[in-house]
């Protein structure tokens, strides 16, 4: 079994030579030498435990497969220039001040709470990630730019859970992917400066693990759709079309029940199908032109921002690598450089036997495939409660609007008085929270806390919720006898909120 | 070769058509409509209910502005109860147009420096004893308007005898008539503004986006109802916000008599413009009922504008059996404020859920999907 597996292994000595930066000082030349001894013998203890361990010869086979760089390459520079546009238009859009800097309150992430609006160097993190998104663009400092960029973008994105957006959680978790990945390794300045970092081939698997992500990303969203309202109510696009009769063409068809039947099915059938069509060589450019129209539909019906841009930039890694390779040929001419540096035929080490990085990205990819469906370990409807409802590609799936009066007791004297809630929150902050349990019960505590601190005694919470979920009459939400002082979050979901009466 | 270019044309094509034809902010309208006419509503509520609201509104600060130089050249009994009646009609009128926070009003901060209520007694006797204040400076917001009239016209001495004798001086006369034309420059202001261009510009904004008009009349009209009407009028004289009552924050306190027939009036204007009913009353136009209806009925779903007007009517009922002074009322017998508190509050719930949600009402320009 050893000896078979190894010999699917290319010889070692086509690695590339670690050893070629032979430091001059000996005293110094220990340590890299320890280094390298160290790092060898990782790599024997891998190669041979996991080999031994894994049972399937196809797969260790498709690990060492290889293919050219280009469509990786393609993929960081638009990706890297998208984000430094959106970076813009947020600060252009004056949405820093609005969202991060003016709120007295902000709502926090569980087990974030640590990051805090008021305590974080915001600009800084927007002027961060604004740079290493260029650095990434270029491929300039590479791998120091992806870093950069996955903690900033990711940071902001914990300052306050009122903006969260699953499109800004996908371009965390594509950040997240892209720190583990030689994106630079072609047409890039690092790797037009340094030939040890040029690379023409890279394992197939840098590109798969993309192409996988997305797939995730659509077939939830996919699936997620198959409820009943989405499928046989045409909720809630039925509530939201109506408003788009300005959309050109298709406006005057914005109020027809069959109008809205139409892109709730498409929708999901778009999204259960589209990797497969783009996935198969015959159906790729259909497969695309599918996306360009979807994305720009919903770039013209709804407020989702860069989301449209990013998802027809990504799926473009679908396209074969000579298609990339030309596209940046074409690039590399325009800017005036010679792209022949690039064809140098060498091969990444990346992923030959697992690498650290490998084998963290396999860990976060099955991450990613259970955790979109833990609602389903939770009570209740997940469109009710909301639990487990974030970070699961639920995208654009409910119309949920809520209202929420706070009513501040004295649990002594039963004296009382309610909350305006403008005078904590941002109108968006004030719409976000009232139908959403976290944040009725961090706002509960936040302003318990706050009475205790100006003297109130025996401070009880109690809100008095309403929420109306896809075009149903407004249902009381919260029970309105819960001290929300003495609660938590699960008692909360799992007890405290009404029934939820279809 | 050939696939690139056409994958690129694939590509090129839908962003050119989707870059002239959008743009982050669609506040400019297109003449395509819904099938309820977004546009029929906005000139149904401009023509015949926020124009001559504020028609009427600037008719009644001009008598009360007569009535003022009146009373600065002769101050006497007579003339100063000619004065208060003029205040309490413009006043009345004032209930019709504080909810149309939107253009020029917004701007100048109409409300603002019309009614904020309670008025500071020590600030306008600073301001009349130094005589060196300015009254754009938002720390005058409480010096000025109609509760500082109420204040000048009935609270500033013990009684009738008292209150002539000190308005006769030249500094309070001058303080008073300069109150009054102002209140009656700043509204000219908006209501010139609606007949010359806003008119237009309103009707014409049709869209939807947090920027266009219907979205924006029918946030500040909610915003009013809460603030305004609900908290201001009711709720915070009666302690809802504070645990204990506070008598002395009902509209116009000093003349005692008035605070019932005020929050009247806003009500009657608050459900005139959700009914599309004219100012004066001869005609029905286009409203947020109608249009609510309109989007029930697409969708199937509940009544809800019919249950509004219900809520309404029990509030309505509720009102009546107050004390013409709310001050009297809150002090007296503060539960029977709380039950219309209450009444009040029901319908926001209606409005502000049921009703936004069938109109699909941007809060805000921001990236927010359903989620």
């Amino acid at each position: 079994m050893h000896q078979e597996l190894n010999n699917l292994y290319p010889k070692l000595d086509l690695l590339p030579n670690l050893s070629v930066r032979e430091p001059t000082m000996i005293a110094t030349a220990i340590r890299p030498n320890l280094f390298l001894d160290l790092k060898q013998n990782l790599r024997r203890f891998r190669k041979q435990h996991f080999s031994s361990w894994c049972p399937n010869s196809g797969l260790t086979q498709y690990l060492n497969k290889n293919t050219k760089a280009a469509p990786l390459a393609v993929f960081r520079i638009l990706f890297g220039l998208l984000m430094l546009i959106a970076v813009i238009r947020f600060w252009y859009n004056g949405w820093i001040e609005k969202l991060y800097i003016d709120p007295l309150f902000h709502f926090h992430y569980s087990g974030f709470s640590f990051i805090d609006a008021s305590s974080s160097p915001v600009y800084l993190l927007f002027v961060l990630s604004g740079i290493s998104a260029a650095f990434v663009c270029f491929g300039y400092k590479y791998r120091i730019a992806i870093i950069v960029f996955f903690f900033s973008f990711t940071w902001i994105e914990l300052l306050d859970k009122t903006t969260y957006l699953n499109h800004y959680y996908f371009v965390s978790v594509i950040a997240f992917i892209l720190m583990f990945l030689p994106a630079h390794c072609t047409f890039s300045i690092d790797a037009f400066r340094h030939d040890d970092l040029r690379y023409e081939f890279i394992p197939s698997w840098n590109i798969d693990i993309l192409k996988l992500m997305l797939a995730i990303v659509y077939i939830y969203a996919g699936l997620a759709k198959l409820n009943s309202d989405w499928m046989f109510h045409a909720m809630p696009l039925s509530l939201w079309l109506p408003s788009k009769f300005e959309v050109p063409l298709l406006g005057s068809w914005m109020h027809e029940k069959w109008m809205h039947y139409l892109f709730s099915w498409a929708g999901a059938i778009y999204d259960i199908f589209i990797v497969a069509l783009l996935l198969c060589k015959s159906t790729r450019l259909f497969g695309f032109a599918a996306v360009v129209i979807f994305h720009l539909l919903t770039r013209v019906l709804f407020p989702i921002g860069m989301f449209p841009y990013i998802m027809i930039a990504a799926s473009l890694i679908f396209f074969s690598p000579s298609w990339h390779l030309r596209i940046l040929n074409k690039l590399t001419t325009l800017f005036g450089i010679n792209g022949d540096v690039f064809s140098n035929g060498k091969r990444t080490s990346f992923g030959r036997p697992p690498s650290i990085s490998l084998i963290l990205l396999s860990a976060f990819m099955c991450f990613q495939l259970i955790f979109p469906l833990r609602h389903f370990i939770f009570p209740g409807n997940v469109y009710w409660t909301e639990r487990g409802y974030r970070f699961s590609w639920r995208v654009m799936l409910m119309e949920k609007t809520g209202y929420a009066n706070f009513k501040i007791v004295n649990g002594v004297t039963g004296n009382r008085f309610y909350i305006q809630n403008g005078d904590f929150l941002t109108a968006f902050q004030e719409k976000q929270m009232a139908t959403q349990p976290d944040f009725i019960l961090e706002y509960g505590k936040f302003l318990g806390k706050h009475f205790a601190e100006q003297g109130h005694e025996h401070v009880e919470v109690y809100v008095e919720s309403y929420v109306a979920l896809n075009g149903r009459a407004s249902q009381p939400y919260v029970r309105s006898d819960v001290d929300l002082m003495k609660t938590t979050y699960t008692k909360l979901c799992n007890q405290y909120l009404t029934p939820f009466n279809e | 070769m050939r696939s690139i270019i056409r994958s690129l044309i694939i590509l090129a094509l839908p962003i050119a058509v989707l870059w002239s034809c959008t743009d982050d902010d669609n506040s400019e309208g297109k003449n395509v409509q819904d099938t309820f006419n977004r546009q029929m509503m906005l000139t149904g509520i401009a023509d015949e209910i926020i124009i001559p609201s504020f028609e009427h509104y600037v008719s009644k600060l001009e008598g009360f502005r007569v009535a003022g130089d009146q009373f600065s050249l002769e101050a006497s009994m007579p003339t100063l109860e000619q004065l208060r009646l003029t205040y309490l009609s413009a006043y009345k009128a004032w209930q019709h147009v504080s909810m149309f926070d939107i253009g020029k009003a917004e701007e100048t901060k109409l409300r603002n420096y019309t009614n904020i209520y309670p008025t500071d007694p020590n600030v306008i006797e600073g301001n009349i004893s130094n005589q060196n204040y300015n009254l754009l400076l938002p720390s005058n917001y409480v010096a000025q308007g109609f509760p500082a009239l109420d204040y000048l016209l009935y609270g500033v001495g013990q009684n009738d005898a008292d209150i002539l004798s000190i308005l006769e001086s030249n500094a309070y006369r001058s303080y008073l008539s300069e109150l009054i034309n102002r209140l009656h420059d700043i509204g000219k202001d908006v209501l010139d503004d609606w007949k010359s261009e806003f008119r237009t510009t309103f009707i014409n904004n049709n869209g939807s986006s947090a920027t266009a008009s219907v979205d924006k009349l029918v946030n500040d009209y909610l915003f009013y109802y809460e603030k305004f009407f609900r908290a201001g009028k009711i709720g915070i004289p009666a302690g809802v916000f504070s645990g204990t009552p506070i008598s002395t924050s009902v509209e116009a306190p000093y003349s005692n008599r008035y605070s019932k027939e005020l929050f009247q009036e806003s009500f009657v204007a608050v459900q005139n413009l959700f009914r599309g009913i004219s100012f004066d009353g001869s005609t029905t136009v286009s409203s947020l009922e109608d249009y609510l209806q309109h989007i029930q009925e697409l969708n199937q779903t509940e009544d809800v504008a019919q249950k509004i007007l219900d809520q309404w009517s029990l509030a309505e009922a509720q009102v009546n059996s107050l004390s013409n002074s709310f001050k009297e009322q809150v002090e007296t017998d503060n539960i029977k404020m709380l039950e219309v508190y209450d009444e009040i509050q029901r319908a926001v719930v209606l409005l502000k859920v049921d009703m936004l949600c069938s109109f699909n009402i941007q809060v805000d320009y921001i990236d927010a999907d359903g989620d």
